[in-house]
């Protein structure tokens, strides 16, 4: 039928192109954060949101890095410290300790995970191109848990892999 | 424009159960000269079967044409309601639902049962030949014209004004090709001349010639829209001869074999509007079909797990109003806060006051969408006691009372073959012979009672019998002769009928296909527990059984107590709290080195601290006047000591495997009043974990005293 073809015709809400305004951008965009003095991103498509640190419920017998639980208008949201989690810098909780809750949704299920970092830094528009893999050289974190690395400015970003980061291992009691 | 039928599936599949329970329970009250119930039994097989065929389902339709066949001569009254009729009826309810079901999970079905009843059923109506069983019977009279025929002669002279009611005889003929090899011949004797001619109408008849191994009722069948308005002659043709003689006479007629699709354009060309339409809608009746059948196999699979609820009308408009009252309350609310001042404090109080009366009326609303009247539980007994009274010989009735209580939707699942055993029992075990009843002095029909209540926040189902009652002295001889317990043991009334609860436990002196196996009352008892509920048993011997099931109303709200362990606050289920006690230091009893028991009565109940046990930072470590939650599951007591009792509230819960995973001890997690989260408590699983951590400080101790003895030696 033409009226499919005169559908197609009709411009989007949002496609506009505004000059001197960039709103497609190229590459994907990461939410990048501290540990410690390091850098490190998340797909920002991920980022449920940013909290504010809170003292979460503990979960008994579990993991040093897993805080707890908190509530997150009605859903039970786990926390992780990352930097005890890849024991990087101290765990110390300020006023700029943040909680960044990732959702990941796979093809069975979708988990969200709160994630205490340093400090969230800044949003990065990369390129799959400018990727470049890790260097397989130790360091704390898990190399399952990284995706890449990026070059932003004078310092390196670590892209971290959030499928990976939201399998909470299995721990046993005692363990 | 095709609608994708498949979508509509789940509704069927839900309808046709229901439309089945209807037909059982017609069933079964049916009287002879009660019009109105055969009425309604037959409308439910008539939809079942409707719907099937909409669905493609050809298995359903056949088999269900069969009953609403047998049902339809009860209905004009052909046929008399015998006992043997409701039987083979309400065997054939069953293959529906077997069929309904194989359809509904893409699986495979006991084709010999659904054989055997259609073969019965088929014999039922074969019985009484003047009523028509030409049409009923169709495997029958398929095999037999399917012997002796090879065809059939077929005079088709419709009326002239057939176009009009959009039926065009291509179509049928189109659809008779398909059954077999079709010769057809139109006769043009009363086409009229090109002047008279009126655009809308039919002047042609045709003698058709169909070569087939299909019966005669299916040839109608196609002819089914327009018999009406037709003049139709089916001939068999039997024999060789016949054909030949049938294509002679063919030969000889007046048209040749070309000319009907001609004569058909010009016929077709004027009456565009009638013939094109149908045209059409036979198209998109096509697709659909087509659709249909690649969607419905991967569709029905998936939805099919995918429960749904059917919620009356007025519970959703009472919602739609509170959600009124809500949004009221929030656009005061708001107002007040745009220009605050603090005299008006009082409005904002009873603002907040009205939202708290709100939201909790919105909970309610919500909570009672997902219960349903336990009469949806309680529908399949009648049938069940009915069965097992004609597998028992014993006469017996069931007695419904409460079918209107209602219950939570995932409650309601879980109990029901909790509850078909009990009734089993009740019935194979509980009800005695009649001669024995009337010699006991009792009416000799049994009578099995099913009562359901509210108690508290509890729903208690009663499953009662006024038969024999259980002997105490039989259940102990038992459990003493499978070493359950002692023989001197004294036991309470109740502990013994705690041992019918036992796995392999039975009292039957033979084992029946109806119940005795001893399996089965422990899965009761752990199917129920399950549901955080408990059973009760009372009995008096001679008089009859009482099975008491207390059961929580629902399975998303939970009634706990709140208790302080250092800072975190733990929820502990009301329903597994013995009681809550303070310690008195004179009833603690250390025990083989560091097991701590504390007498309560005539128990030694061992105590656990919980601060140790999810090595939490409290400073009440101190055992000598500490709070102690005396906690119950699986039958062992044990003792929870705790810094603190806070309130008992109810409480929502929610899962931790979404998004963490499960954590041994804990059964899941809540949020209370002030945002927080707190973790509520499995007791079976603390005390599996107590138990795990004994188990492993006693092998240290031992590998400690293998060490220690070594080094002696040395």
């Amino acid at each position: 039928m033409n009226i499919q073809a005169m559908a197609q015709d009709i411009p989007v809400e949002g496609e506009h192109v505004i000059e001197g305004v960039d709103f497609i951008t190229s590459g994907d965009q990461y939410l990048t954060f501290l540990l410690a003095q390091e850098q490190y991103a998340v797909d920002i498509l991920c980022v449920e949101e940013i909290r504010s640190w809170e003292q979460p419920t503990k979960i008994p017998n579990a993991p040093a890095y897993i805080k707890g639980v908190i509530n997150m208008r009605g859903i039970i949201v786990p926390i992780v410290d990352l930097r005890l989690k890849f024991s990087i810098g101290e765990a110390s909780y300020l006023e700029t300790t943040v909680v960044i809750v990732l959702t990941y949704q796979s093809e069975e299920s979708s988990r969200t995970i709160g994630f205490v970092v340093d400090a969230v830094s800044d949003v990065l528009n990369v390129d799959s191109v400018d990727i470049k893999p890790a260097p397989a050289f130790g360091g704390c974190v898990g190399q399952q848990y990284i995706d890449g690395l990026i070059n932003s400015e004078n310092k390196v970003v670590t892209i971290l892999n959030v499928a990976h980061l939201q399998e909470v291992e299995k721990h046993r009691l005692h363990s | 424009m095709s609608v994708d039928l498949s979508q509509f599936i789940p509704s069927f599949l839900e309808e046709s159960f229901e439309g089945l329970e209807l037909m059982e329970t017609g069933l079964l009250d049916l009287q002879p000269g009660d019009n109105e119930t055969i009425h309604s039994i037959f409308r439910a097989a008539h939809s079942i079967k409707g719907g099937a065929g909409t669905f493609g389902f050809d298995n359903v339709t056949e088999f269900t044409h069969l009953v609403e066949t047998l049902l339809d001569e009860m209905r004009d009254g052909r046929r008399e309601i015998t006992n043997k009729d409701t039987e083979i009826l309400l065997e054939s309810v069953d293959c529906m639902r077997l069929l309904i079901e194989s359809a509904r999970d893409d699986s495979e079905y006991d084709h010999d049962k659904v054989a055997k009843t259609s073969i019965r059923l088929s014999e039922t109506l074969g019985c009484e030949p003047a009523t028509g069983s030409n049409s009923s019977s169709k495997n029958g009279a398929q095999s037999n014209e399917v012997n002796h025929t090879s065809g059939f002669s077929i005079k088709f002279i419709p009326e002239h004004s057939l176009a009009k009611t959009g039926n065009d005889p291509i179509f049928l003929f189109s659809a008779l090709a398909e059954l077999g090899e079709l010769t057809i011949c139109a006769n043009t004797q009363d086409l009229p001349g090109l002047m008279d001619i009126d655009a809308q109408e039919l002047y042609l008849n045709w003698q058709l010639t169909l070569y087939t191994k299909v019966a005669e009722t299916e040839i109608k069948e196609v002819f089914e829209w327009v018999e009406d308005e037709c003049l139709l002659e089916l001939v068999p043709i039997k024999e060789a001869a016949d054909i030949n003689q049938a294509l002679i006479q063919n030969n000889e007629s007046v048209c040749k074999k070309e000319e009907p699709t001609t004569v058909n354009k010009v016929k077709n060309q004027p009456s565009i509007g009638t013939a094109d339409a149908p045209n059409n809608l036979n198209d998109t009746n096509n697709e659909v079909d087509e659709d249909k059948s690649k969607t419905t196999k991967s569709k029905s699979k998936s939805k099919s797990d995918v429960g749904s609820i059917r919620v009356g009308v007025d519970k959703v408009d009472s919602l739609i109003n509170l959600v009124g009252e809500l949004v009221i309350t929030q656009s005061m609310l708001s107002e007040l806060g745009n220009d605050f001042e603090m005299d008006k404090v009082e409005r904002l109080t009873s603002g907040l006051e009205q939202l708290l009366q709100n939201t909790k009326e919105l909970q309610e609303s919500v909570m009672r969408i997902r219960m349903l009247p336990i009469s949806f539980a309680f529908n399949r007994f009648p049938r069940l006691v009915h069965d097992l009274a004609i597998k028992t010989g014993k006469e017996m009735e069931l007695v419904i009372k409460g079918e209107q209580t209602e219950l939570d939707k995932t409650v309601m699942e879980q109990i029901g073959d909790p509850l078909v055993h009990l009734v089993r029992n009740a019935a194979d075990h509980g009800i005695e012979i009649g001669e024995v009843r009337i010699a006991n002095g009792k009416p000799e029909k049994g009578t099995i009672s099913l009562d359901a209540y509210h108690q508290g926040g509890n729903i208690v189902i009663e499953i009662n019998d006024d038969g024999a009652g259980i002997n105490r002295q039989t259940v102990l001889a038992k459990a003493v002769d499978k070493g359950l317990i002692d023989s001197n043991a004294t036991l309470t009334d109740s502990q013994v009928y705690d041992l019918l609860f036992e796995p392999g436990f039975s009292t039957a002196a033979e084992v029946t296909d109806i119940s005795g196996r001893g399996v089965g009352m422990d899965v009761v008892k752990r199917n129920i527990q399950a549901l955080g509920g408990r059973i009760q048993v009372e009995s008096t011997l001679g008089k009859g059984s009482s099975f008491k099931v207390n059961l929580p109303l629902t399975l998303a709200i939970l009634d706990g107590q709140l208790v302080k362990v250092g800072t975190e606050t733990y929820i502990i289920p009301l329903i597994a709290i013995v009681e809550s006690l303070q310690i008195d230091n004179k009833l603690i009893n250390r025990v083989s080195g560091d097991m701590v028991l504390y007498r309560l009565r005539d128990d030694n109940v061992p105590v656990l601290p919980i601060y140790q046990l999810f090595d939490l930072a409290t400073q009440c470590t101190e055992i000598d006047n500490a709070l102690l939650v005396v906690v119950e599951a699986d039958g062992q007591k044990i003792g929870l000591m705790v810094d603190d009792l806070l309130a008992q509230q109810q409480v929502v819960i929610k899962s931790l495997k979404d998004n963490y995973q499960q954590v041994a001890g804990i059964s899941g997690a809540t949020i209370l009043g002030d945002g927080s989260v707190a973790m509520i408590l499995d007791i079976p699983g603390i005390i599996h974990m107590a138990l795990e951590q004994a188990q492993r400080a006693q092998q240290v101790k031992n590998v400690g005293n293998i060490n220690a003895a070594t080094e002696l030696c040395l």
